[in-house]
């Protein structure tokens, strides 16, 4: 398991106009539908506890109102907390100073928007650059800095446009060239290709991959879509209204989910796809059959187990050496849909 | 039923004696101030009259020149250059051309010191509700009340000349560039914003490399709004001695000369079509990014 970079231990967020008292009543049980009806506060987030590995992209996943464009904003203190401690690299950011804080955003953290928000006075070369211009550095040598990045987003060229003559994958690509000229070690990521139509979504996607396979950044992400979630994610936490439901490895939160909300909400996902076969094995030294590496999709493997004559296929680590064996039945049973007879719809 | 006829009015007696005693008291006021704010005034009126000497003792084709160059500057349109040469040109074939230079000198000094004040008063109004509260009935004041009211305690403190005019004139056109700038910095979005906060912007950055420029076009529509109401003001400004083309303005509508009238007002219409259009031209182009197309 890697280090942590992000502790996030009990946080509140209240919204209204005394969170204080209401605080009380959140405490003493209230909801967060009876929060607002009788107190006419609105529970933003409730004792969440999150810790966000070092290197890896973390997602966090829910539906609108679940809290998670809040959560995220608070990682950079955008929004402040009612209650509760959030810890990067042993500091708390929620204690910090304006100037410590002020330090934080400019070297530690850097965000993308859902909406981009660039700045549309200045070219793309300058937006790429703002970042570094804020912390002081010369227009002209923060552009030179910046130029790798709108390079390495495949922006060449446009140097010189105005956000308003790009594309929306376009803008959201300088978004991304902003954000990671300033080399901060922290990425967050709100809702950042969820504007984006499909295909470019899932190119963005990609960039991002690439990107991280090289760059090793402490990522959150958040999304409401759950392909996004499953594809990119190495850690998920899901939200719902305010509270964090079940968090853990995307193979797991499929082949276990914490409740009907979860299971209903991955009931459509491609299971063949997303279910790697490491989470499928069963312990072996020795085993007959198709070699497969671990984090072969079961889709691949059930068409490589088809088409061999064992009913079984052995799975191998990055070194070729057996660690494990797969069953056909046992990788058909994870793709197989959960019985859900007797479960309640989500949408009455 | 004596009650109901007539109002329950202050006693003629105390009524008179409030009138006078505020009258006494403000009298007292700028017997004792009135040098003082004068000299305060000094570099204001020095200025003035430097700008105003400047624009009437250069040789005319040359000032035609420079003001074509500003409008060149302002709209790159050939056409507003062209008019406003054409336009000069007649005003000075009429005989008008000293009037106007007064009159341009004592509206460039009161845009400038409109900008001057407006601005950093409207980016304080923006910052903070409660100055907002404060001055917003300000303006409103200033707007509404009859120009004629405000020209008597300006008159009391200062007598007549050049600088009680120049006050007048700022008192009626200084709102709309205050409440264009509080409404421009507004009205950024907010994400724009909180993009800035989260790469660590502070204050001044904020203000100044996104507040200020966003709120640009809007700024600067309020700056076109006080030249044009500057000019509004310039006959009453020649009733408590600003020369200019109210003067003679003021001089026709005494005498029943119509001609006279007539010419000068075209004139000041004249002049404030031209400043509209350059600074409106000028406004548009700071919009260009919004627009695809241009890469400048």
């Amino acid at each position: 398991m890697a280090e942590i970079k992000i502790r996030i231990k009990n946080l509140y967020k209240i919204f209204g106009d005394s969170p204080t008292t209401a605080m009380q009543h959140v405490k003493d049980g209230a909801t967060k539908q009876s929060l607002l009806d009788d107190y006419g506060h609105v529970l933003g987030l409730k004792d969440i506890n999150l810790d966000i590995p070092e290197k890896k992209i973390q997602v966090v996943m829910g539906l609108s109102g679940s809290g998670k464009s809040t959560l995220i904003r608070h990682i950079n203190r955008l929004i402040e907390p009612t209650e509760g401690q959030v810890i990067v690299d042993g500091e708390n950011v929620l204690a910090m100073s304006q100037d410590e804080l002020r330090d934080f955003r400019r070297h530690k953290s850097s965000m993308v928007f859902q909406k981009f928000a660039l700045l549309p006075h200045r070219t793309v070369a300058q937006n790429a650059a703002y970042g570094l211009t804020i912390q002081g550095i010369s227009e002209g040598e923060a552009q030179d800095r910046a130029q790798r990045w709108i390079d390495r987003v495949g922006l060449g060229g446009f140097e010189n446009h105005f956000p308003a003559q790009l594309s929306g994958g376009m803008q959201q690509r300088v978004g991304l060239a902003r954000a990671l000229a300033t080399d901060a070690e922290i990425l967050l990521m709100d809702e950042a290709f969820s504007a984006l139509d499909p295909l470019i979504r899932t190119d963005m996607q990609d960039i991002l991959l690439d990107l991280q396979s090289e760059l090793h950044k402490t990522i959150v992400f958040i999304t409401h879509d759950l392909d996004e979630a499953l594809r990119i994610g190495d850690q998920i936490a899901i939200l719902r209204d305010g509270e964090s439901i079940q968090q853990g490895d995307p193979q797991d939160i499929i082949l276990r989910p914490a409740d009907d909300y979860i299971s209903d909400f991955i009931k459509d996902i491609n299971r063949g796809r997303v279910l790697k076969v490491r989470s499928v094995m069963t312990n072996a030294k020795r085993a007959a059959g198709p070699k497969l590496s671990m984090d072969t999709a079961l889709e691949d493997a059930l068409q490589a187990l088809a088409s061999s004559s064992k009913g079984s296929g052995a799975v191998v680590d990055g070194s070729g050496k057996t660690v494990g064996k797969i069953e056909m039945k046992a990788a058909i049973t994870a793709i197989a849909r959960p019985d859900r007879s007797g479960v309640t719809p989500r949408y009455k | 039923m004596e009650f109901f006829t007539e109002f329950p009015e202050m006693g003629r007696q105390d009524l008179r004696d409030f009138k006078k005693g505020i009258d006494a008291s403000f009298r007292e006021f700028s017997r004792t101030y009135g040098e003082g704010i004068e000299n305060f005034f000094e570099p204001l009126l020095w200025f003035l009259v430097w700008l105003e000497k400047l624009l009437i003792n250069a040789p005319w084709p040359i000032v035609i020149i420079v003001i074509c160059a500003l409008a060149w500057l302002g709209s790159r349109s050939w056409k507003i250059v062209l008019g406003t040469a054409v336009a000069f040109l007649v005003i000075g074939y009429f005989g008008m051309w000293e009037d106007t230079m007064s009159t341009l000198a004592i509206i460039s000094v009161a845009t400038l010191l409109c900008i001057i004040l407006g601005i950093p008063l409207g980016v304080l109004m923006a910052r903070s509700l409660r100055v907002q509260s404060a001055v917003t009935p300000v303006l409103d004041i200033m707007q509404t009340i009859p120009s004629f009211v405000y020209l008597i305690p300006v008159v009391m403190l200062l007598g007549i000349g050049k600088v009680p005019g120049l006050i007048a004139v700022c008192i009626y056109a200084i709102p709309p560039i205050v409440r264009l700038t509080n409404l421009g910095i507004r009205l950024v979005d907010k994400e724009v914003l909180e993009a800035a906060d989260a790469f660590g912007a502070d204050y001044k950055q904020r203000l100044f490399g996104v507040q200020i420029p966003l709120a640009l076009p809007n700024i600067f529509a309020g700056v076109n709004q006080t030249i044009m109401m500057s000019l509004a003001m310039v006959v009453i400004a020649s009733m408590i001695g600003v020369k200019g083309l109210g003067l003679p303005v003021l001089r026709a509508i005494s005498n029943q000369y119509l001609a006279l009238g007539l010419l000068n007002g075209l004139a000041i219409v004249t002049l404030a079509i031209i400043f509209d259009r350059v600074s409106q031209e000028y406004g548009r182009r700071l919009q260009a990014h919004k627009h695809g197309g241009d890469n400048g």
